[in-house]
C-alpha cells in the first residue's frame, strides 16, 4: 500500500491558517488539518472521496479553532 | 546531509527505505496524533506513544532509567541498535522520544528528515503489519542531565541574562494573545513568554516537504536572533516537545555545545504562583 495523490494546501478556518492535506490509501480517502505556525495535529478523517475527507477535516478544524480565544495583550 | 555539525543524526528517507529491515536497525514512528500510525507506517517500523510511554504517567516527568529500560527492552532495542525515529508534525515527538534515549546515553539514535509527512508525499509504502519484535534486556546508562533544564536555571538564566532562552511557540503565544496552539485547550494561567526570552517558533526550521533547513540557513537564522553560541540556550515551549526538535537543530544540526531543552516550559512558567511574565510581540514583529 502506498500514499497516493498527496496534496496539501493553506487555508484559512476561523480566522486561523490551517494546512489541509489528503490522499489516498487503496480505495479510502484520508485528510489530516493543522494548525499552520504551530504545527498542531486539529483533525484526521476518511472519505470515499478525497471532498469528503477533507470536508470533514476542516468542519472538525473549525470546531476546534472557533473556541480558540485571543486574549488582549 | 547539508553541511551540518553532526550529520550522522538524520538519516533520509531513501536511506530509511533501504535500511528499515537491517536486523540492527529499529525503526519507530512517535505521533502527536497516535493514530496515524494504525493507518500506515513504514514497513517494520513499531510505535511508541508520547503520552504513555515517553512520559511517566504519574508524576510529571520524563521516563525515569528504569522506564526507559523497559521500553527499550520490550522494542527490542539493544544499546548497539541504529534506532530511527520519526513523525508526524515534522518530528515533534520524534525530536521528543530522540532528547530522552540521548538523555540516558543510548548511542546510535537519529531522525528520518521530514518525517512521516515526507514519507506519505512521496508516495513510499506503508504497512498496517504491527511486527513482533524479540525482547532484550537494555541497560541505560545514568541520565545526562546537561541536556535538560529545570525551572531553577531557567530563573536564573531570565534573571541574570546568562543563557539565551528560546522560545519556540507561534508569535501568537509569545506574545500573550492565545494561551495554547489554535484549537487545543488552554493549559496555563497566564499568557505570555520568560521575560529575556526571544521568539524563534520551531517550524522556521523546517523546509515545506517537513525536512530541515541547509546548516546555513539555520545559523543565519538563530544567528539573526543572537543565538550563536556565545552562550549556552535553553529551548522551551508550551509540553517541551517542540522545544525539543529546535534543542536538536541546535545540538546535532549546528552543533551548539551548551542546548539544553526545559520541558516544564509553559505550562509550568505560566502556571508558577509569582512569576513574571513579559507580554507583547517580539522585537521584529512589531509593526
Amino acid at each position: 500500500m502506498n500514499a497516493e495523490e498527496y496534496r496539501e494546501r493553506r487555508i484559512e478556518v476561523a480566522g486561523w491558517p490551517v494546512n489541509l492535506a489528503s490522499y489516498r490509501l487503496g480505495a479510502e480517502w484520508h485528510s489530516t488539518a493543522d494548525n499552520v505556525s504551530p504545527g498542531a495535529g486539529l483533525a484526521r478523517t476518511t472519505g470515499a472521496t478525497r471532498e469528503e475527507a477533507e470536508e470533514k477535516a476542516v468542519k472538525r478544524a473549525e470546531e476546534l479553532l472557533s473556541r480558540t480565544k485571543r486574549h488582549p495583550v | 546531509m547539508a553541511n551540518y555539525a553532526h550529520p550522522e543524526v538524520l538519516v533520509s528517507t531513501d536511506w530509511t527505505a533501504s535500511h528499515a529491515a537491517d536486523a540492527n536497525v529499529r525503526v519507530v514512528e512517535v505521533d502527536v496524533d497516535t493514530k496515524a500510525y494504525d493507518e500506515g507506517h513504514v514497513p517494520g517500523a513499531i510505535a511508541w506513544a508520547w503520552n504513555t510511554q515517553l512520559c511517566d504517567t504519574v508524576r510529571r516527568d520524563i521516563l525515569s532509567k528504569e522506564q526507559f529500560e523497559e521500553l527499550m527492552s520490550s522494542s527490542g532495542v539493544s544499546p548497539e541498535t541504529t534506532l530511527v525515529i520519526y513523525g508526524d508534525n515534522n518530528n515533534w515527538f520524534a525530536a521528543w522520544a530522540l532528547w530522552q534515549a540521548k538523555i540516558y546515553g543510548h548511542a546510535d539514535v537519529r531522525l528520518m528528515n521530514g518525517g512521516r509527512k515526507k514519507w506519505l508525499a512521496e508516495g513510499r509504502e506503508l504497512s498496517t503489519t504491527v511486527p513482533t519484535v524479540e525482547r532484550t534486556r537494555y541497560r541505560a546508562k545514568n541520565a545526562d542531565l546537561s541536556l535538560r533544564a529545570f525551572l531553577p536555571q531557567v530563573q536564573q538564566a531570565s534573571a541574570a541574562r546568562s543563557s539565551s532562552l528560546v522560545d519556540v511557540r507561534s508569535p501568537q503565544e509569545y506574545s500573550g494573545e492565545i494561551l495554547a496552539p489554535p484549537g487545543l485547550p488552554e493549559t496555563c494561567q497566564r499568557g505570555g513568554h520568560i521575560p529575556g526570552a526571544r521568539s524563534i517558533p520551531w517550524g522556521k526550521a523546517c523546509n515545506d516537504d517537513g525536512t530541515f533547513k541547509s546548516a546555513d540557513d539555520l545559523r543565519a537564522l538563530y544567528a539573526g536572533e543572537g543565538i550563536d553560541g556565545s552562550k549556552p540556550v535553553i529551548a522551551y515551549c508550551r509540553i517541551g516537545e517542540r522545544s525539543s526538535h529546535t534543542w536538536f537543530v541546535l545540538k546535532y544540526l549546528l552543533g551548539l555545545d551548551h542546548v539544553t531543552n526545559y520541558d516544564g516550559s509553559w505550562t509550568e512558567w505560566g502556571n508558577l504562583v509569582g512569576a513574571n511574565v513579559e507580554k507583547g510581540a517580539a522585537a521584529g514583529a512589531r509593526g
